[in-house]
C-alpha cells in the first residue's frame, strides 16, 4: 500500500461512525448533519478555551520581553555611566592637576626649564599620561617647554585650542596623531596673573589609558565600547565601527546630559542596543554598543519556553475537545439512529401486518369463489361417475380433475397467504426450522425458475421443533434469500445449509455464488441506512433489521464474503428462548 | 350420518350436500344461522361444518347456540379467511378448522375424526 494509502486507512481507523452519515433526505433523515455538528462543537469549544489561553500567553510574552528589555537599558545605561565617569574622572585628575600646577608655581618660577621639567617629572610620576608641558605667554608665544618635542618659541596665537582656551580658561582638544603617529590630546589652562596679563599651562595626553580602560571593559560577545567627537570621528580604537579618526558608522546621538539607550540597527540592518553619554567639559561622546540578540538571549529562552507551554496546551486542549465532542456527536448520533430504526421498525411492522391483513382478505375472497368452483366442478363430477349421466364421461371426468386440479392450487396458494400473513402477528410458538425455510422458498420458486438459479437445500441431520417466533424468522430469510438472489447472475446457485451446532443451537447458512462484498464494506453492511443499493431504491435498512430481528430472538448474525466469488450468512439461534427475552418482545409486541 | 352444513354461499353448500349424499353421508344445508338452528332443534344431527363468516350470527356465535341446544354435536369450521382470531377461534372451539376450498374426502376424513 502507498504512504497516501496507509494514511488514509490509518485515518479511517479513527474515523467517528457518524462521520459518513449522509441520510439527511427521505423519511429516515438523521435530525442533525453530524460532521457540522461535530465542527460547530470543535469551534467553539477551541474558541472559548484556547481565546483566553493565547490572550494571557501573548501579554506574559510582551510584559517580559518589556522587562528584560527594561533590564537590558538599565544595565546598559549603568555600564554606560561608570564608564562616562571613569573616563570623565580621568581627564578631570589631569586638568586638575595642571591647575595645581599653575597654583602653585608662579609664573617665573615655571619659565625655569628645571622646574617645569621637576613638574612634568611629578605628573608623570603622579598620574600617567602626561607626554610634554608647555608654558604660552599672552602673546600666544610658547616660552617654555619639556618634552619629546622641539615646540619652544613655537606661536600658537592664530590657534583655536589656544582661543578656545583664553575664552573658557580650560581645553580639552580632540584626539589627534601627531608626529609619531601615536593618538594623542591637549589639556590646556589659562592662569591671570595679578598685573592683569596671563599666560597657559599646556600639555599633551597620550589617550592609551582610555584605550585600555575601554578595552577593560566586559562587552560579551560582539559588544564595543569606544569614543567619538562631536563630528562622529573615532577618538579611540573600536572593533566593529571603524578605525581611528575614522567617521564612525552609527549616527551622532543626540546631546543629552544624562545616560542615554537607544535601540536601533546597525549598517547590517542587526539590531543593536546604544548607550551614550556626553563627557562634560570635553567635546567627548562615549559610546557601548551591544547586540540586541546577545543581549535578548535570556529572553529568547524564555519565549522557547512559552512557545513551548503555548503549543503543548493548545495540543492537549485540543485532543481533550476532539475527544469530547466525538465522544458526545457520536451519543447524538447513536440516539439518533436508535430513533431512526425505532420509527422503522414500528413502520416496518405495521406495513407488514397490512400486508397480512390485505392477503388475508384477498385471500378470503378468492376462497369463497374457489370453494364453489371446487363443489360445483366436484358435483359435476360426481353426477358424472357416479351416475352415468354423459356419454363422453371419462373425457369429461379428465377435464373436471384439471379444473380441480386448478382449484387445489389455487388454493394452495391462498392457505399459503393466509398462513404467512397469520405468522406476522404471532409471536413465539413452536417452529421446524425447515418448514420455514420452505415456507420462505415457496415464494420464491418462480424468480429462481426464471433466472435458472438452483436452490440446494441441506440439513445432514435432523433439527428438533425449536420455540421461536415464526413472523421475525420468516422474515430473517425472506430478507437473507432475497438479499442473495439479487447478489446472484441469472443461473447462479444458492446454498442452504441447516446444522446443529452442539445440542441446543441450530446454525442456518445462506450461500450465494454472486458478486460479493468489499472488505471495506463488510463491517459496515449491518449499519442503519448503509447501501450500495441507495440508486436503486434500497433504504440500507434490510441487513440492518435482519440484525436487529436475530438478536431479538438470542441469536447471533455473521457474514463472510469473497470478492467476485460470493457471500455467505451464517444465522445462528438458540433452540430454546431466553424467557427474558421472550417477555420483552411480547410486551413490546403489545 | 346425518349433518348439518351452514354456509352464507347457497351455490356452494347445495353442490356440497349433493356430493355428500353420493357418498352415503345424510347432508343437510342452511345458509343463515337462524335457519341453521331452527333445523338444529328439529333435527338429529351427529355433526355440523359452519362457516365462521356469516351476516348476523357469526360461525363460533352459532356453535355456541348450537352447543346450547345440542350439546353433544361435534363442530367442524370451515372457512375462507384465515386470520389470527379465527384461528385461535377455530382451534379452541373445534376439533378441525378447515380453510376453503377443501377437496371433500379431507373433509370427510374430518368428519369421521370428529365423531369417532
Amino acid at each position: 500500500m502507498s504512504t497516501p494509502g496507509k494514511l488514509r486507512a490509518l485515518l479511517a481507523k479513527f474515523r467517528p461512525a457518524f462521520w459518513d452519515q449522509r441520510a439527511e433526505e427521505g423519511p429516515y433523515k438523521s435530525l442533525f448533519n453530524y460532521q457540522r455538528t461535530w465542527r460547530l462543537s470543535v469551534g467553539l469549544l477551541a474558541a472559548v478555551a484556547l481565546a483566553p489561553l493565547c490572550i494571557m500567553t501573548a501579554i506574559d510574552y510582551n510584559v517580559s520581553k518589556r522587562a528584560i528589555s527594561s533590564e537590558n537599558k538599565l544595565t546598559m545605561g549603568r555600564l554606560t555611566s561608570n564608564t562616562r565617569r571613569s573616563v570623565a574622572y580621568f581627564l578631570d585628575e589631569r586638568r586638575a592637576a595642571l591647575d595645581f600646577i599653575v597654583r602653585e608655581e608662579t609664573f617665573a618660577g615655571l619659565t625655569r626649564q628645571d622646574r617645569l621639567e621637576d613638574a612634568l617629572k611629578n605628573l608623570k610620576s603622579g598620574f600617567g599620561g602626561f607626554l610634554d608641558l608647555g608654558l604660552i605667554d599672552a602673546s600666544g608665544r610658547q616660552i617654555a617647554y619639556v618634552g619629546p618635542y622641539s615646540l619652544l618659541g613655537r606661536d600658537y596665537s592664530g590657534q583655536d585650542w589656544f582661543k578656545n582656551t583664553l575664552a573658557q580658561g580650560h581645553y580639552i582638544s580632540d584626539v589627534f596623531l601627531g608626529f609619531r603617529n601615536v593618538p594623542h590630546m591637549i589639556i590646556a589652562i589659562k592662569k591671570d596673573l595679578p598685573d592683569g596679563s596671563f599666560y597657559v599651562l599646556r600639555t599633551t595626553l597620550d589617550t592609551k589609558p582610555i584605550n585600555d580602560l575601554l578595552k577593560s571593559l566586559d562587552l560579551s560577545g560582539i559588544g564595543d565600547a569606544f569614543i567619538i567627537n562631536k563630528d562622529g570621528a573615532l577618538q579611540t580604537y573600536s572593533r566593529y565601527h571603524g578605525g581611528l579618526l575614522e567617521k564612525v558608522s552609527l549616527p551622532v546621538p543626540e546631546y543629552s546630559a544624562r545616560t542615554e539607550v537607544l535601540e536601533m540597527k546597525n549598517k547590517d540592518g542587526e539590531g543593536i542596543f546604544v548607550g551614550y553619554a556626553y563627557i562634560q567639559g570635553s567635546p567627548l561622546i562615549l559610546i557601548v554598543v551591544k547586540n540586541a540578540a546577545e543581549l535578548m538571549k535570556p529572553w529568547y529562552d524564555i519565549r522557547l519556553e512559552l512557545v513551548w507551554f503555548l503549543a503543548a496546551s493548545i495540543l492537549v486542549i485540543l485532543l481533550v475537545i476532539l475527544g469530547v465532542a466525538t465522544y458526545m456527536v457520536n451519543k447524538i448520533y447513536v440516539a439518533d439512529q436508535t430513533r431512526a430504526m425505532t420509527l422503522h421498525q414500528v413502520e416496518h411492522t405495521n406495513k407488514m401486518a397490512s400486508i397480512g391483513r390485505l392477503a388475508a382478505g384477498v385471500a378470503h375472497e378468492i376462497n369463497n369463489p374457489l370453494a364453489i368452483i371446487n363443489e360445483k366442478a366436484g358435483l359435476l363430477r360426481d353426477l358424472i361417475v357416479y351416475k352415468g349421466q354423459c356419454e363422453e364421461g371419462g373425457r369429461l371426468v379428465g377435464l373436471i380433475d384439471s379444473v380441480l386440479g386448478s382449484v387445489e392450487r389455487c388454493g394452495a396458494i391462498t392457505k399459503r397467504l393466509l398462513g404467512f400473513a397469520r405468522h406476522i402477528e404471532v409471536s413465539i410458538q413452536p417452529v421446524k426450522i425447515q418448514d420455514v425455510i420452505e415456507e420462505v422458498l415457496s415464494f420464491l420458486t418462480k424468480e429462481a425458475e426464471y433466472r435458472s438459479i438452483r436452490v440446494d437445500v441441506d440439513m445432514p441431520a435432523p433439527v428438533p421443533v425449536f420455540e421461536s417466533d415464526r413472523g421475525k424468522l420468516q422474515q430473517i430469510f425472506l430478507n437473507l434469500i432475497n438479499n442473495a438472489f439479487q447478489a446472484m447472475n441469472d443461473g447462479g446457485r444458492l446454498g442452504i445449509r441447516i446444522v446443529m451446532q452442539g445440542e441446543n443451537r441450530v446454525t442456518v447458512s445462506v450461500s450465494d455464488d454472486g458478486c460479493g462484498i468489499p472488505a471495506a464494506d463488510l463491517k459496515r453492511i449491518f449499519d442503519p441506512f448503509f447501501s450500495t443499493k441507495t440508486k436503486k431504491g434500497g433504504t440500507g435498512l434490510g441487513l440492518s433489521i435482519t440484525y436487529g430481528l436475530v438478536q431479538e430472538l438470542g441469536g447471533t448474525l455473521r457474514v463472510e464474503s469473497a470478492l467476485g466469488k460470493g457471500t455467505t450468512f451464517y444465522v445462528s439461534f438458540p433452540l430454546k428462548q431466553d424467557q427474558r427475552t421472550v417477555r420483552r418482545e411480547n410486551s413490546s409486541g403489545g | 350420518m346425518k349433518i348439518l352444513l351452514v354456509d352464507d354461499e347457497q351455490e356452494l353448500v347445495s353442490a356440497l350436500a349433493e356430493r355428500l349424499s353420493f357418498r352415503g353421508i345424510d347432508a343437510d344445508f342452511a345458509v343463515t344461522g337462524e335457519e341453521a338452528l331452527k333445523k338444529v332443534g328439529d333435527n338429529a344431527y351427529e355433526l355440523a361444518v359452519l362457516d365462521m363468516k356469516m351476516p348476523k350470527i357469526s360461525g363460533i356465535k352459532l356453535k355456541q347456540e348450537i352447543m346450547k341446544i345440542r350439546p353433544d354435536m361435534r363442530i367442524i369450521f370451515l372457512t375462507g379467511h384465515g386470520s389470527e382470531e379465527d384461528f385461535k377461534a377455530g382451534s379452541a372451539e373445534s376439533s378441525a378448522y378447515l380453510v376453503k376450498p377443501v377437496k371433500i374426502e379431507d373433509l370427510i376424513a374430518k368428519m369421521r375424526e370428529a365423531l369417532a
